[in-house]
C-alpha cells in the first residue's frame, strides 16, 4: 500500500515572510455552527499536455474543501477569468464575486508518465500570495496529488492539519443467486473514490478497525461458521487469528499505542470487554456485569474506555477509567445510545442516537458542557467514525433500499452522501494520518 | 422452500441416525434408528408426552425458528410446545447436538445487536436446559443483524429477522 504514494513534495519556500511569521492570523475559527462558509474559488488548472489527464484536480480540490463545510466554493460557471498565473489574476474581478481566497495552478508534462503539479493560494482582500509549492507524481495518482494540495490548503487557512489523503475501509454484503451473499471488506480514497478490495468471502465480516500506525486492520470474520478476531495487515495482505473463544469475538479496537486490542468475548456468560495485549498474548477482563457490554473505543490518552452497556435497562454509553477501574455514565438524553467514538482531542463523543422519535441517528455529545446535538437527519443511522483530524463524522445510513455510506460535518453544518459503489456498504473506519 | 429442507432435514436426520445406530453398540441409541426406518408413525405419538421426544418425525417436523419482540430475549410462550419437545429428544438422545444461532434486526448498532442476538441463543439455551439437556449438547452462536432472514424496512421483516434457528448438527 505504501507506494501508492508515493509523492515528491518540491516546496518552493516562497511563503511570504510575513505569512509564515503569523500562520495562526489565518486559521478560521472553528466555532459551533459557521453560518457563512468562507468563499473560496479553485480556477481550473493549465495542462500542456497532449492527451487529456484522467482527472481533473481543482474539481477534486474543490469537492474536498467543500465537504468540510467551512468553505463556499465557487462553481467555475460563474468565474469571471481563468487566471493560471499570478500576473494573470485581477484582484477586482475575484472581489466582486465576494472570494476571499483563490487556488490557481498549472499541470506540467514531464518524463515519461511523470506530472509536475504547481499550485497557488492567494488572500483576495490583502492580495497576497500565501502558499506556492510543486508536487510532483505521476499521472496515475492525480488523486492523490489533488488530495495532497487539499490538505495543504486547508491546514493553510483553518492551521488544521487536513485529513484528504486518508482512507477509508467499509463492508459491503453482494447477493448472488439464490440466499448467498458475497462479503467484501473494501478501501477508498477518503472521499469514496477508488475502491479495492482487500478482502472477500461469503461469510459475514464485521467491525473493521484501523491499527493507529495505518499499517493493518482487526475485524470479526465469520469464515469458520463461527464469529473470530482477524487481524489483516495491509501491505502483504497476510491474515492471523487472534482470538475465537466460544460465544461471542467482537468489536476489535486498537489501543492508541498499538499494543492492544479492546475485544468483546463472552466466555464467561455473557458479553463483556476485555484487552488482549498483543506481545503477551494476555487477556485482562475490563467490565464485570451480566448485562451486554460491547463496543469499546480508547480514549486519546489510552487510558480510559468507553463502551455501550445495557446495564441501565438500555443501551447507554459508559466510560471506565483503566488505572482505577473507576465507571462513570455518559450519555443520558435518548432511549438508545451506542457504539461511541471519541474525537482525537477527546472532548467530543459521536454516537448513534435513538431520541424521543424513535429514529436512529448521529449525534455528538460536547464531553465538556454534555450537550448532545443530532446532526444527521437520514434513518437507520449507524456506525459513526471520525476523521483524524476530527472534521467530518462518516457513517453508514439507507438510501432506498441500499446501505450507503453519509458523512457529516461535527457541527452539523454539511451533511453528504458518498458516491453510491455496487451491493449494500456499511461500517465505514476512516484511517489515521498515513506516513 | 420449507418443505425441501424438511425432506432434507428428515433424509439428513435418518442417515446420521442410521451411522449413529451403527458405529454404537449402546442401548438407547438404537431407538433413533428404528423410528428412523418407521417412515409412517409420526402422528399419534406427538400427543404422548412421555415419550414422543424419541421419535425422529416428530423432531424434524417442529418448528426450528423462534421469533422474539423488540430488543427482548424472552423466549415467547407459542414455541414452548416444540422447544419442550426438542428438550425431550435431545434429553432422551445425550449423542444428539444442535446449534442456536440468534440474530436481530437491522436496528441499532452491529455489535450491540451480535450481544442482543447470543441473548436470545441463550435464552433458547436455558429452556432446553431447563427441560433436561446437557449444556454440552446445545451451542448458541450469534450472527446479530448480518444475517436477514427477510430483507426490507417494514416491521414485518424485523419481526421475522428477530430469531433464533434451532439446528441439529448430530442427531
Amino acid at each position: 500500500m505504501k507506494k501508492v504514494f508515493h509523492l515528491l513534495i518540491m516546496s518552493c519556500a516562497l511563503l511570504l515572510s510575513s505569512v509564515a511569521s503569523a500562520e495562526s492570523d489565518l486559521a478560521i475559527e472553528i466555532t459551533q455552527g459557521i453560518d457563512e462558509p468562507t468563499p473560496v474559488a479553485v480556477v481550473p488548472f493549465a495542462w500542456d499536455g497532449s492527451s487529456a489527464l484522467k482527472e481533473d484536480i481543482a474539481k477534486i480540490v474543490s469537492a474536498d474543501l467543500g465537504r468540510t463545510g467551512l468553505f463556499n466554493m465557487m462553481d467555475p460557471k460563474n468565474m469571471l477569468s481563468f487566471p493560471t498565473q499570478q500576473a494573470q489574476i485581477y484582484y477586482r474581478d475575484w472581489r466582486i464575486s465576494k472570494t476571499e481566497f483563490l487556488v490557481i495552478g498549472r499541470q506540467i508534462p514531464a518524463e515519461g508518465n511523470q506530472i509536475k503539479v504547481e499550485f497557488e493560494l492567494y488572500d483576495v482582500l490583502k492580495e497576497q500570495r500565501l502558499l506556492s509549492e510543486r508536487v510532483s507524481g505521476t499521472q496515475d495518482n492525480l488523486r492523490d496529488i489533488a488530495h495532497y494540495i487539499s490538505d495543504m490548503i486547508y491546514q493553510k487557512l483553518t492551521g488544521i492539519r487536513g485529513a484528504f489523503s486518508t482512507r477509508i475501509v467499509y463492508v459491503t454484503a453482494q447477493q448472488y443467486g439464490e440466499g448467498k451473499v458475497s462479503y467484501r471488506l473494501k478501501m477508498a480514497d477518503s472521499d469514496g473514490a477508488r475502491p479495492i478490495t482487500i478482502r472477500q468471502q461469503s461469510e459475514p465480516l464485521m467491525s473493521p478497525a484501523w491499527a493507529r500506525d495505518g499499517s493493518k486492520l482487526a475485524y470479526v470474520s465469520f469464515e469458520s461458521g463461527r464469529p473470530a478476531i482477524y487481524i489483516q495487515y495491509l501491505a502483504t495482505g497476510k491474515r492471523e487469528k487472534v482470538q475465537s473463544f466460544r460465544g461471542l469475538n467482537g468489536a476489535p479496537a486498537w489501543s492508541p499505542d498499538g499494543n492492544k486490542l479492546a475485544i468483546v468475548l463472552s466466555k464467561d456468560g455473557n458479553p463483556e470487554v476485555y484487552v488482549l495485549d498483543l506481545r503477551s498474548r494476555s487477556l485482562a477482563r475490563i467490565t464485570h456485569h451480566y448485562g451486554i457490554d460491547t463496543e469499546p473505543s480508547w480514549s486519546p490518552d489510552g487510558q480510559s474506555i468507553i463502551f455501550t452497556s445495557d446495564r441501565g435497562g438500555q443501551p447507554q454509553i459508559y466510560r471506565i477509567y483503566l488505572p482505577t477501574r473507576q465507571l462513570e455514565r455518559v450519555t443520558y438524553e435518548g432511549n438508545y445510545n451506542s457504539r461511541g467514538r471519541l474525537t482525537h482531542d477527546g472532548r467530543f463523543l459521536a454516537m448513534v442516537h435513538r431520541g424521543d422519535d424513535n429514529v436512529f441517528r448521529i449525534a455528538v455529545q460536547d464531553l465538556k458542557t454534555g450537550r448532545l446535538d443530532t446532526l444527521t437527519d437520514t434513518y437507520l443511522d449507524e456506525s459513526p467514525t471520525i476523521a483524524p483530524n476530527g472534521s467530518i463524522i462518516l457513517y453508514a445510513t439507507q438510501k432506498g433500499v441500499k446501505g450507503v455510506l453519509g458523512g457529516v460535518t461535527l457541527d452539523g453544518n454539511v451533511r453528504f452522501i458518498l458516491p453510491a459503489t455496487s451491493g449494500d456498504v456499511r461500517e465505514p473506519a476512516w484511517s489515521p494520518y498515513l506516513q | 422452500m420449507r418443505a425441501s429442507n424438511v425432506t432434507k432435514a428428515v433424509a439428513l436426520a435418518l442417515s446420521v441416525a442410521w451411522v449413529a445406530g451403527c458405529s454404537t453398540s449402546g442401548t438407547t441409541e438404537s431407538t433413533g434408528s428404528t423410528a428412523g426406518t418407521d417412515t409412517g408413525s409420526t402422528q399419534g405419538v406427538s400427543q404422548n408426552t412421555g415419550v414422543s421426544g424419541s421419535s425422529m418425525d416428530d423432531v424434524a417436523n417442529l418448528q426450528t425458528v423462534f421469533y422474539f419482540d423488540f430488543d427482548q430475549s424472552v423466549v415467547k410462550a407459542d414455541g414452548f410446545a416444540d422447544l419442550e419437545k426438542h428438550a425431550a429428544y435431545l434429553a432422551a438422545n445425550p449423542s444428539a447436538q444442535v446449534i442456536l444461532e440468534g440474530h436481530a434486526d437491522e436496528r441499532g448498532t452491529r455489535e450491540y445487536n451480535m450481544a442482543l442476538g447470543e441473548r436470545r441463543a441463550k435464552a433458547v439455551s436455558r429452556f432446553l436446559q431447563v427441560n433436561g439437556v446437557s449444556g454440552s449438547q446445545v451451542e448458541s452462536i450469534s450472527f446479530g443483524e448480518e444475517k436477514p432472514a427477510v430483507l426490507g424496512h417494514s416491521d414485518s421483516s424485523w419481526s421475522q429477522n428477530r430469531r433464533v434457528e434451532l439446528k441439529y448438527v448430530s442427531r
